[in-house]
């Protein structure tokens, strides 16, 4: 292992040569269902993330954390190929999920976009009622039937805890619903469509505190049926409610690893500036 | 010394409000005052009967007739090219693709353009296809008067969407058009409003409508035959020797704009039932 230091002035990506930067979370990689495979991604020729190598567990919260411009919200747009919407953006390698890679040339972006549910930072309710924009995502995936669709968006508004606080008035514009019941909406819509993935981009960092809370108690909630991947701002959020970290800086993944141990025992000098505060 | 510019710049503002304000109630004043005499129910359900610009009975239910079929006709050409183009312009095509700024840049170059020649272009056409002056021949001119009225003034609102509910729509998975379908609801207010500008500045149009759609005293049942529209019946109106006939014509101005008060007003209240789910 070579000494690590912030102090010597070099590029991180000097500093980790030598090093073995693939990042694996759990021990048994074999049936990660999700993997990022030697991705690099330029946007008008800067090399924005460079060659990560990561493997998501089902099931449980990963956080991906790290300074501003450090490619946190760029990895998690790769995930659903959000960068397809840039022409601008070139991206290298692979995103394996269930054992596809999701830019190979037959694969259909709807589909991809479909098994990934996002949570944008500042929710963004369809101009359609309550009702429609949760039943939005199910009616253009094909289901036809007016009871079906009912029942699912009740289930689903009763998921985020919504169902008792617009229950009689599901019919209103969603517009009207305070900002935080509005992100809990856009959750609903996003579970609509049946995901096997929630990404979350900055999810709470335009909501109060008490939104805040009801969303993260979410994500617990959801890690027992989908994989949730969320980027964040804050060190304490991801220290709250995820399971395993993602540390990145300057595009590229520096340091992996299950909650406790990356915040008890971090391996690398740079991740411990950060999480002492040396730089934000 | 702050104060005195605050006080000469609301003067400023004032006065500017005070001569549009003037300016529209002038225009108004006349034509009420010199057309109210001669507004009566004939004027509006009867056809000019023989002599009527010479001051005989009969009314100018043909323009008025004329202008709304020419009207609606190149209304809805215009929304056939203008809603795709600029869904495409802006939904379909990277954000700085030189193909969508050379649209605009035509587009702005025929807003400019000043309707005779849109006339002469839709006569000449017209001559070359050997088609005589008709009703379709003035749809088709007049859509070209306003279909760059209706796109520019749609993409400019398109352009001020932002990128958050397209985003939304397509993380859900939604396909271009499923997309397009969800944002032009987002738009209809934009919309209704280009339309109305659209419709504005195509029903008071003599100039493009002179040669292509002609004139006549009946109301066409064909689209080959002849049509009728109010700027020219006005026209013919006020250039009559007759007094009467000329106090006619300004009663068939009052016509004029109290149509463009109602299509504004119906436009404005559908616009706002169908943005009661706008974000």
């Amino acid at each position: 292992m070579n000494s690590v230091s912030a102090h010597t002035g070099k590029s991180v990506s000097e500093r980790l040569r030598g090093v073995n930067n693939e990042f694996k979370l759990t021990s048994d990689v074999h049936d990660q269902p999700l993997k990022i495979e030697n991705l690099n991604v330029y946007i008008e020729n800067l090399h924005i993330l460079k060659d990560i190598n990561l493997s998501i567990p089902e099931k449980s919260i990963t956080c991906i954390i790290g300074p501003s411009g450090c490619g946190k919200t760029t990895l998690l747009k790769t995930l659903n190929r959000m960068h397809d919407e840039t022409p601008e953006v070139k991206i290298t390698g692979r995103v394996m999920v269930d054992g596809e890679n999701i830019y190979d040339k037959n694969v259909n972006v709807n589909d991809t976009r479909r098994k990934m549910g996002l949570l944008a930072q500042r929710p963004c309710p369809l101009p359609m009622s309550i009702f429609d924009n949760v039943a939005y995502g199910p009616r253009i995936h094909g289901i036809k039937r007016r009871k079906l669709i009912n029942q699912t968006v009740i289930q689903y508004l009763q998921y985020v805890g919504l169902w008792d606080e617009v229950r009689g008035r599901v019919r209103t514009s969603a517009t009207k619903l305070s900002i935080g019941q509005q992100q809990r909406l856009c959750l609903a819509r996003g579970l609509a469509i049946e995901p096997e993935y929630i990404l979350g981009d900055e999810a709470t960092s335009a909501l109060d505190p008490l939104s805040t809370k009801k969303i993260e108690d979410l994500f617990l909630k959801l890690k027992e049926k989908y994989t949730v991947i969320l980027v964040t701002h804050t060190l304490r959020q991801a220290r709250r409610i995820a399971d395993y970290i993602v540390f990145m800086y300057l595009g590229e993944v520096i340091e992996a690893g299950p909650t406790e141990q990356f915040f008890n025992f971090p391996s690398k000098q740079i991740t411990k500036e950060y999480l002492s505060g040396s730089f934000s | 010394m702050k104060y005195l510019e605050e006080r000469i710049f609301k003067l400023i503002m004032i006065t500017a409000a005070l001569i549009v304000l003037g300016v529209l109630l002038f225009i108004l004043g006349t034509i009420f005052y010199k057309g109210l005499p001669s507004l009566n129910i004939d004027m509006i359900t009867k056809l000019p009967g023989g002599g009527f610009y010479l001051g005989k009975e009969g009314g100018v239910l043909n323009a008025i007739v004329g202008s709304f079929y020419i009207i609606l006709g190149s209304v809805l050409i215009s929304l056939l090219i203008s809603v795709p183009l600029v869904m495409y312009i802006n939904f379909y095509l990277p954000k700085k693709s030189k193909f969508s700024e050379l649209i605009r840049f035509s587009m702005d170059i025929l807003f400019g353009v000043p309707s005779i020649v849109y006339g002469a272009f839709g006569f000449a056409l017209m001559v070359y296809l050997g088609m005589k002056a008709s009703l379709l021949g003035g749809i088709i001119a007049v859509s070209m008067l306003i279909m760059p009225v209706m796109m520019r003034s749609l993409d400019e609102v398109t352009i001020l969407l932002s990128r958050e509910l397209p985003d939304a729509l397509l993380s859900l998975g939604a396909t271009r058009y499923e997309m397009i379908k969800v944002i032009l609801r987002q738009l209809m207010p934009g919309l209704i409003t280009s339309i109305l500008l659209a419709t504005g500045r195509g029903i008071g149009d003599a100039a493009t409508v002179l040669f292509t759609a002609g004139y006549t005293d009946n109301i066409p049942v064909s689209p080959s035959q002849p049509a009728a529209s109010l700027p020219l019946s006005i026209f013919f109106q006020l250039g009559s020797p007759v007094e009467e006939v000329q106090n006619r014509g300004y009663a068939s101005a009052i016509i004029l704009t109290v149509i463009v008060l109602i299509l504004s007003l119906t436009s404005r209240y559908i616009s706002s039932r169908y943005s009661k789910n706008k974000i």
